[in-house]
């Protein structure tokens, strides 16, 4: 157990917690403005990264790839929320749960009929394929990096988006109580198709970030998707602040205890148990974080005001 | 006085009560005679088909319990089967091979962890409770994926399904099919009797409104507790009884997909009925049977239909049914 190893196992961590956000950050938003589950979410950041390995078979370019992926993205976020998310808004959350669960299924397998059960590869942009020399002795590829300098960018941004203008301002009421907006006159339709179709790019923009260094295949989205409620369950549902924190919060957790777990438990017990035993609490690390922080605020970290 | 709130006007009432009994005397008689249709047709595959939507009724009926009479919508009902499995398939991997302990483990196994998370997640609300129960069952999926001496990934081959006091009853499948139809029988008869019961008016009640019940002076968690932890033994039943059929264990039995297919049966059968949940169970695996003979991608199609299931035909297929009925009911 290195300082190198550790350093290189937190940047993992930090890109994970960075990816985390991504995901959550549209999820929250969702869910804070419209309080709408929404089931399907890991299946659009997987519709993003086939659209993208599409597109890239098009252009043969990463950057147009992506910018044509994300425009795609936001139009398939926008359909969806046409055709079927705008009639479960008044609905019980069980029937979100079941639509959203629904659309899972159909596009989980309509993917695998379009593009075969097979994982596919996009390439990573030529510029950013190396890796670099961050000390002595220690590479650490560029692509994470800019994963890493991606997601903070998003992060400022929906920062600057949410808390300094005017949509943002409505969002942050709507969160607080979207009733309360649409008596002031507020076209919360409109805001809702909004942020429902900037919550799919979001989600589709993670899974075309992500697909260089992971496959793109069907059922890629439904494990993260998880990964991605706690985050939001642990920062506080409707809180972009919060889904920062506790993403960055579970990315480190999970790597961390998923590199070091053995060599920790080695400490106290033989070898042989301690391979056994490793794996299984570092699977289980994140969601005991998650019980102890519930247990004691059941509303999260960083609850979103009014709620 | 909390019986006056819940009193029924008496002519629906005893429609209802007619209706309690029809619906499942004729769902429990179909259940009987199949082992007989198949054996006269032979048709071996109904045996195996009905069986495995008896397993999974079991489950349905235990999560109708929490979801359609007490509001609590979890969606990490696998798990529950995944330890009543997990039981089976690691007790016979040690040389333990038989009902009398391995039935009672799956169950206690099963109630620990509804006990633990429980407290946990009924300390939230709404959708909070469901995104947790989400999680908690992923957290055991992970566990058992993690296993190595157990199969990991793979899952872990039971040798020979269990004995009961060393009796091979279980062997012939006509016998365990005979088996599961009585688990099912108990299952349902006892939840039937829960939710009729005080203990049973204080959940519905709870699920209508939990701070007026609150306020009349229960202490709406602990029923709550109860009623999850309940629920939890029960579908560990059911995973008991899915591991000694398949005599195989995987943690794909847990994943949260398996989770939403519980949902999606009693929904399919509408919920708070419990009879509902079997002919959800029935529903979506004959639909997933049919559905996979026309093509391999059967969920392109189902999906939809659950979605428009959803959108146009609240209260599931009985819903559907009852509609229908009063529909003609109005002109005769």
């Amino acid at each position: 157990m290195s300082g190198a190893l550790v350093l290189i196992q937190v940047l993992n961590g930090l890109q994970f917690g960075v990816l985390l956000f991504l995901i959550a950050a549209g999820l929250t938003l969702v869910f804070g403005v419209m309080d709408f589950i929404n089931l399907a979410y890991g299946v659009q950041y997987m519709v993003g990264a086939y659209l993208a390995v599409m597109f890239y078979g098009v252009f043969g370019n990463f950057f147009a790839a992506l910018g044509a992926a994300l425009l795609a993205a936001l139009l398939f976020g926008l359909l969806l929320e046409f055709l079927v998310f705008r009639r479960l808004y008044g609905r019980d959350h069980l029937d979100q749960v079941m639509a959203t669960f629904g659309i899972i299924l159909f596009l989980n397998h309509a993917v695998r009929m379009v593009w075969g059960a097979a994982p596919l590869t996009l390439p990573m942009p030529d510029v950013f394929s190396g890796s670099i020399v961050l000390m002595d002795g220690l590479l650490y590829p560029v692509w994470r990096l800019v994963i890493i300098a991606a997601g903070l960018a998003v992060a400022a941004g929906l920062y600057i988006l949410v808390s300094h203008t005017r949509l943002g301002m409505l969002v942050r009421a709507g969160a607080a109580n979207a009733r309360m907006v649409s008596a002031l006159g507020v076209n919360i339709e409109r805001l809702f198709m909004i942020v429902f179709g900037f919550g799919t790019m979001l989600a589709g923009f993670a899974g075309i970030m992500i697909a260089p260094i992971l496959s793109v295949e069907p059922g890629m989205g439904d494990n993260i998707l998880i990964l991605a409620f706690v985050v939001i369950v642990i920062g506080g549902i409707g809180s972009i602040r919060g889904a920062f924190m506790a993403a960055l919060l579970i990315g480190l957790v999970d790597t961390l205890g998923r590199s070091f777990s053995v060599d920790i438990l080695r400490l106290v017990m033989a070898p042989s148990p301690a391979r056994t035993v490793g794996p299984a609490i570092a699977s289980m690390a994140i969601y005991l974080l998650m019980a102890i922080v519930l247990y004691f605020r059941p509303a999260g970290l960083f609850p979103a005001k009014g709620r | 006085m909390a019986g006056a709130i819940f009193a029924t006007p008496s002519a629906a009432g005893r429609l209802r009560s007619r209706r309690d009994m029809v619906v499942p005397a004729l769902i429990f008689l179909v259940l009987v005679l199949v082992p007989a249709f198949a054996a006269a047709t032979a048709q071996k595959f109904l045996i195996d088909l009905t069986a495995r939507i008896m397993i999974f009724a079991v489950a349905a009926v235990a999560l109708d319990l929490v979801v359609g009479y007490g509001g609590m919508i979890s969606f990490g009902h696998a798990a529950f089967i995944g330890l009543g499995a997990y039981a089976v398939g690691i007790l016979s991997a040690e040389g333990v091979g038989d009902a009398l302990i391995a039935l009672p483990v799956a169950i206690l196994a099963a109630t620990l962890f509804a006990w633990i998370t429980g407290i946990v997640c009924l300390g939230t609300k709404g959708a909070y409770f469901i995104m947790i129960t989400l999680a908690f069952g992923q957290m055991i999926y992970f566990v058992a994926t993690s296993l190595a001496p157990y199969g990991g990934d793979n899952g872990l081959t039971i040798d020979a399904r269990d004995t009961v006091a060393g009796l091979p009853l279980f062997k012939s499948d006509t016998n365990f099919y005979y088996v599961i139809l009585l688990s099912l029988l108990a299952t349902y008869a006892f939840c039937r009797a829960l939710v009729a019961s005080r203990f049973g008016r204080v959940l519905r009640g709870a699920k209508d409104n939990a701070s007026r019940m609150a306020t009349i002076g229960f202490d709406v968690r602990r029923y709550q507790l109860v009623g999850y932890v309940i629920s939890g033994g029960l579908t560990g039943l059911s995973g008991f009884l899915l591991a000694n059929s398949t005599e195989f264990v995987s943690p794909a039995y847990m994943s949260w997909q398996r989770s939403g297919e519980l949902i999606v049966m009693i929904i399919l059968g509408g919920i708070g009925t419990l009879d509902g949940a079997i002919i959800g169970a029935a529903a979506y695996l004959v639909a997933e049977e049919w559905l996979s003979t026309l093509t391999e991608n059967w969920q392109v199609i189902f999906g939809p239909v659950l979605v428009l299931i959803v959108l146009f035909a609240r209260g599931g297929l009985i819903g559907l049914c009852v509609r229908f009925w009063r529909r003609r009911g109005a002109f005769s």
